[in-house]
């Protein structure tokens, strides 16, 4: 993960964040829906859930900027410090038999890379509200990463096995 | 008569998706490759009803039913025969032929190269996986010649396909590499490709997690091109023979003229062809 570029005003920033919730919303949103496919419900609903703190997050932001409308996506050539926002779980991190522990340990490093990332850019900015702003969600995003853990305590670690398939889609497995 | 036109509403991605859920591997590049697909949609900002998505027979060819535009969804390695054939007689629409390296390659390798000698306005992405996920696995014509499993043990031993080069040499005006791991720098190049006048080809390294799992050490390879894109061919040649797979970006974008029906040329109702055909 390369240095974030830290916007220059709080409307930019908070834009930022903002996008950075949608792509979550719409990772998790994929998640579930490929795990309801796949009927592995448990884990749909997991990520279901995920999709609905992530979207209330990001009504929240439009709240806290008094936004009616959602901001514009970041503009092309935007980079975040990787391909994708840092709360974005890859897409290829799933698996059709992967249980709920899981899936929480995904969102844990989600949470993770989002506490980074704010951090990382209350340090890189050079505007005081932008910092201010950025340390609070900072703050928010290490609350998050403490409840994704209180969580996994809740669930069962997965036998060593879980990715046994009986009738698997590769003959060579 | 009041001539202040009402203010459209902005298209979002999400505006392009329809309500029917992808039957793909969960871990597949494909959702992305979706996903970057609504966002250059919404990007040009095209109406869902004016664009067409056709495809062929494979994993990736599912695509024009998880869209809210009109889709095609036609006979293997024929979808670039059948949305040639849509944009000439329908100009006006944005057609995006989409589909897999097995059915783009190899059962329509020769649809691939004469659409893009003929440059017509259409842009065709490939989701290539270098692999025939949809029937379990065989090797492709993208395959690496040494990947060793058991319906090709050993490996095939045949060389592999070089799609790019293959579309400069047959003439695409619009060459580019893109990656499903970065979503939004597809949707980027996707969006490129849509307003480029002419054959806009655009590969996308989209892994396979169930039968190339190892595919998913791509995201961390893939980098932008060093370069910016050429317009000269033998340039764009040289860099794609000899970059390392990788690079991602637009690497060719000439200025030939796109290929349009001769002017004069009526176009026949569907009951002309019915009157000489079906009777």
């Amino acid at each position: 993960m390369s240095a974030p570029v830290a916007p220059r005003t709080l409307e930019v920033f908070m834009a930022m964040a903002y996008a950075m919730e949608r792509e979550a919303v719409e990772r998790y949103t994929e998640f579930a829906d490929a795990m309801e496919v796949h009927n592995n419900r448990e884990v749909a609903a997991m990520f279901r859930t995920m999709a609905n703190y992530e979207s209330k997050h990001a009504e929240q932001i439009m709240a806290e900027m008094g936004w009616k409308e959602p901001p514009p996506p970041p503009v092309s050539g935007f980079a975040w410090p990787s391909h994708e926002a840092p709360e974005t779980t890859p897409i290829d991190e799933v698996h059709y038999l992967m249980q709920p522990w899981h899936a929480l340990q995904l969102a844990l490093g989600a949470e993770q890379r989002a506490e980074i990332f704010f951090g990382a850019l209350a340090q890189a900015t050079t505007s005081e509200s932008v910092r201010r702003a950025a340390l609070e969600l900072q703050a928010e995003e290490h609350e998050h990463v403490e409840l994704v853990r209180a969580w996994l305590e809740k669930v069962p670690v997965p036998d060593g096995d879980w990715a046994n398939d009986p009738d698997p889609p590769r003959d060579d497995d | 008569m009041n001539d202040v036109a009402a203010p459209q509403a902005v298209r979002v991605a999400a505006d392009y998706k329809s309500a029917t859920k992808p039957i793909w591997c969960p871990g597949c590049g494909d959702f992305t490759v979706l996903s970057s697909i609504t966002k250059a949609l919404a990007i040009v900002q095209v109406p869902p009803h004016e664009v067409a998505v056709v495809s062929g027979i494979g994993c990736s060819s599912r695509i024009p039913a998880y869209t809210t535009c009109y889709g095609f969804h036609g006979v293997h390695g024929r979808a670039l025969a059948a949305g040639t054939g849509l944009k000439v007689a329908r100009p006006d629409l944005t057609v995006l032929v989409t589909g897999g390296d097995g059915d783009g390659y190899s059962i329509g390798g020769n649809h691939f190269m004469h659409a893009c000698r003929r440059n017509v306005d259409l842009t065709y992405i490939v989701m290539d996986n270098h692999v025939y996920g949809m029937t379990k696995g065989q090797a492709s014509p993208t395959t690496e010649p040494d990947w060793d499993n058991k319906l090709s043990p050993g490996g095939t031993g045949i060389r592999s396909f070089h799609p790019l080069v293959i579309a400069l040499a047959a003439g695409a005006s619009f060459v580019a590499r893109a990656s499903s791991g970065d979503p939004n720098g597809t949707a980027d190049i996707i969006a490129k490709g849509i307003r480029h006048p002419g054959f806009a080809f655009i590969e996308i390294l989209s892994p396979c997690v169930t039968f190339r799992p190892e595919q998913r050490a791509w995201k961390t390879l893939v980098h932008p091109a060093p370069v910016e894109p050429t317009d000269d061919p033998a340039r764009a040649a040289r860099r794609i023979m000899t970059d390392d797979g990788f690079n991602i970006g637009v690497l060719y974008a000439g200025e030939r003229k796109a290929y349009a029906a001769p002017r004069g040329q009526s176009l026949r109702a569907v009951a002309d062809f019915e009157a000489e055909f079906a009777t």
